[in-house]
């Protein structure tokens, strides 16, 4: 009987466990909300979340996680949609914002109606919400680096901008920038903005090609760097090492190379999964895990190693994606607790 | 003294009778909406839509149109968060300064016979364009007297049972009574709406055109500046295309309110009913889980049903 009683408890115990384990924030509910969703990048983050948050909620991780987006891209139309996930008992709103400023009102007013607020990619300033915020200049730094340990003699670089007086262009560029004066063996010896287009990258650096001494490597920021290979395999001059951005033709590319030549260099963005990242660093919060205000998003860098995967988890058209778990979320917590 | 026709009763009850019917459903959906935080947030945004709806009112009533309604307040939301917020003097005097040019504005469409629409597109682009450079990217700061009076409580009145009125309600309450008293309740103000519905009348009794022209145009700048003053202290932080589709609201909300686009036709409270009408059908789409791209043709299709019922009101009104 005694023994019984207590294999009842013991079995009781287990299963209350293993319950609070994963089901502390079974009755909350996460809301995405989003400002746009009309590129390649912003449709693959959106699908990014259905695919992670359905089995979550299936699972009865949380009650909903519900994605929410904007017909407009307008503060005004996003702000009002904040509110109404507000009034709708949302606890937590994962938040991708028009602004970084001007959303602030109605942020401070869901976190005092006691709403967790995280803000990703489009990162919001208002100190009560949570930012998972894109390190764009160290993004650009480790393109040199790279190159400084694959051609430890430097040599000209060239470098291919994104879209003029773009605050990510910026970024991307003073990391680069960075990284050379720190590697004095580099030298940038020209600059273009190819747009993150592959056509506009192929014509601007078909224009100054003629103008340059032998180029050792492109420092690139993604969506040029197909353009930029095609450009020199026109002017008849050896290719370069070229670094990619995880887009799908750029890839395809350097496959190609490396089966033909072994051809080696490196790919790196941000993944559109980062979605994923921000729904459960909210599910850990909600959890009442002691998470920092400020994170940063792991790029998603593919090498000569395991390029082969990435490209065949690529869409056509598409950026190489990977979602997070939440074992990846306490990763990123932990680092930024350092 | 004839008593007052049905059709027109209706008409006047319309746009209240729309926007019970819109709480009715949202409570429906969602009864924790229907209470004071409830109506704080989601009507906070319709004090700067009502705002600008008035002002859009005093160009509709003389028979024009302010198609850069939207960027002026975007312009002013600029101005408040930068010089307003570091050299007071100065800010006062651009606010001041913009409401000046609505007037000349006014005085430019009477005196050369312009149509408005071409002279406010192109002020459109003019008010974005001295926005952007006052504020070239996303930033400032609201002064803290604007923060703290958009996010005003109200004390409970003790003789109503403790009942809290939330501001947004009193906001609106506040507009449309002042706007209901200038334009419909003093003898200038059926003068106003005289030289929409009658021009001709009013200037053989001898009432200046220029001069009525003048001052609805000045009232439009002067509750456009309102609306943008209410806004930034909203948003907290401003943006120059923080305000584009107000243009587009300001106008269905005069048009769901009651008015007409041309005959001096208009009713303030209506015109704040309608404004209040519009934000709420945003809230009642959310909440319906109507997909975001489906919004805007949903808040169309509510205006058109409103507007559908109003034309079959005034058939009531003409017996066949």
């Amino acid at each position: 009987m005694l023994k019984r009683t207590f294999a009842c408890a013991v079995a009781a115990a287990a299963l209350f466990a293993a319950s609070h384990a994963i089901a502390d924030t079974k009755d909350k509910k996460i809301a995405l909300s989003n400002n746009y969703a009309g590129n390649s990048w912003r449709q693959a983050m959106l699908r990014s979340w259905d695919k992670v948050t359905k089995p979550a909620v299936e699972a009865g991780i949380v009650a909903a996680a519900d994605p929410f987006t904007t017909a407009e891209n307008q503060v005004t139309e996003q702000a009002a949609q904040i509110q109404n996930l507000v009034l709708q008992g949302y606890n937590a709103i994962v938040l991708n914002a028009a602004s970084p400023d001007a959303l602030n009102g109605a942020v401070k007013e869901a976190c005092d109606a006691g709403v967790v607020v995280v803000s990703f990619d489009g990162i919001v300033t208002e100190p009560c919400a949570w930012r998972i915020a894109v390190d764009f200049k160290q993004m650009g730094k480790d393109e040199v680096l790279y190159l400084k340990d694959k051609m430890p003699q430097g040599g000209n670089l060239l470098e291919i901008r994104g879209l003029a007086g773009v605050f990510v262009d910026d970024e991307i560029s003073k990391g680069i920038h960075e990284g050379v004066a720190e590697n004095p063996q580099f030298k940038i010896v020209g600059s273009v903005h190819g747009d993150w287009d592959q056509a506009k990258a192929q014509a601007a650096v078909a224009g100054i090609l003629p103008s340059l001494p032998e180029i050792a490597a492109v420092v690139t920021q993604g969506g040029d760097g197909y353009g930029a290979a095609q450009a020199f395999k026109a002017a008849g001059r050896p290719t370069p090492l070229i670094i990619m951005g995880n887009r799908e033709d750029e890839l395809k590319w350097w496959k190609e190379q490396k089966d033909a030549n072994g051809y080696e260099t490196m790919s790196v963005s941000i993944a559109p999964g980062v979605s994923t990242l921000a729904f459960w660093v909210a599910q850990m919060i909600l959890d009442g895990k002691d998470v920092p205000k400020d994170l940063v998003v792991p790029f998603l860098r593919i090498d000569q190693d395991n390029l082969e995967q990435n490209l065949a988890n690529t869409e056509a058209g598409g950026v190489a994606n990977v979602e997070y778990t939440a074992e990846d979320a306490q990763k990123v917590v932990d680092a930024a607790k350092k | 003294m004839t008593a007052v026709s049905p059709a027109r009763f209706l008409r006047a009850i319309l746009p209240a009778l729309s926007l019970a019917i819109l709480l009715i459903a949202v409570y429906h959906l969602n009864p924790r909406a229907i209470s004071p935080l409830g109506f704080q947030l989601m009507f906070n945004l319709a004090i700067p839509i009502a705002l600008a709806t008035i002002a859009q009112m005093c160009v509709i009533t003389v028979n024009d149109l302010d198609l850069s309604i939207g960027a002026y307040v975007g312009f002013v939301v600029c101005i408040a968060a930068t010089w307003l917020q570091e050299i007071p003097v100065l800010g006062l005097l651009a606010l001041i300064g913009g409401i000046l040019v609505y007037m000349l504005l006014g005085a430019l469409i009477h005196l050369r016979k312009l149509p408005s629409i071409v002279v406010t597109l192109g002020m459109s682009f003019v008010w974005l364009g001295l926005a952007i450079l006052v504020l070239p990217t996303p930033g400032g700061q609201s002064p803290g007297w604007l923060a703290a009076l958009m996010k005003y409580k109200p004390p409970p009145i003790p003789f109503l049972g403790g009942l809290v009125i939330p501001f947004p309600i009193l906001a609106a309450v506040v507009i449309a009574a002042v706007a209901h008293v200038g334009l419909m309740n003093t003898s200038y103000g059926s003068i106003l709406r005289g030289s929409g519905g009658n021009p001709k009348a009013i200037e053989r009794a001898g009432w200046s055109l220029l001069k009525t022209k003048v001052t609805m145009f000045g009232l439009a700048g002067f509750f456009g500046m309102l609306a943008g003053l209410a806004l930034i202290g909203l948003t907290t932080s401003a943006q120059a295309n923080v305000a584009e589709r107000y243009t587009l609201l300001s106008i269905a909300g005069v048009i769901l309110g009651g008015g007409s686009f041309v005959g001096g036709r208009v009713s303030p409270v209506g015109a704040v009913i309608g404004a209040m009408t519009l934000t709420l059908a945003a809230s009642f789409l959310a909440f319906m889980r109507i997909p975001p791209d489906w919004q805007i043709g949903a808040q169309g299709a509510i205006l058109i049903i409103v507007l559908a019922l109003r034309a079959i009101i005034d058939r009531l009104e003409k017996p066949i």
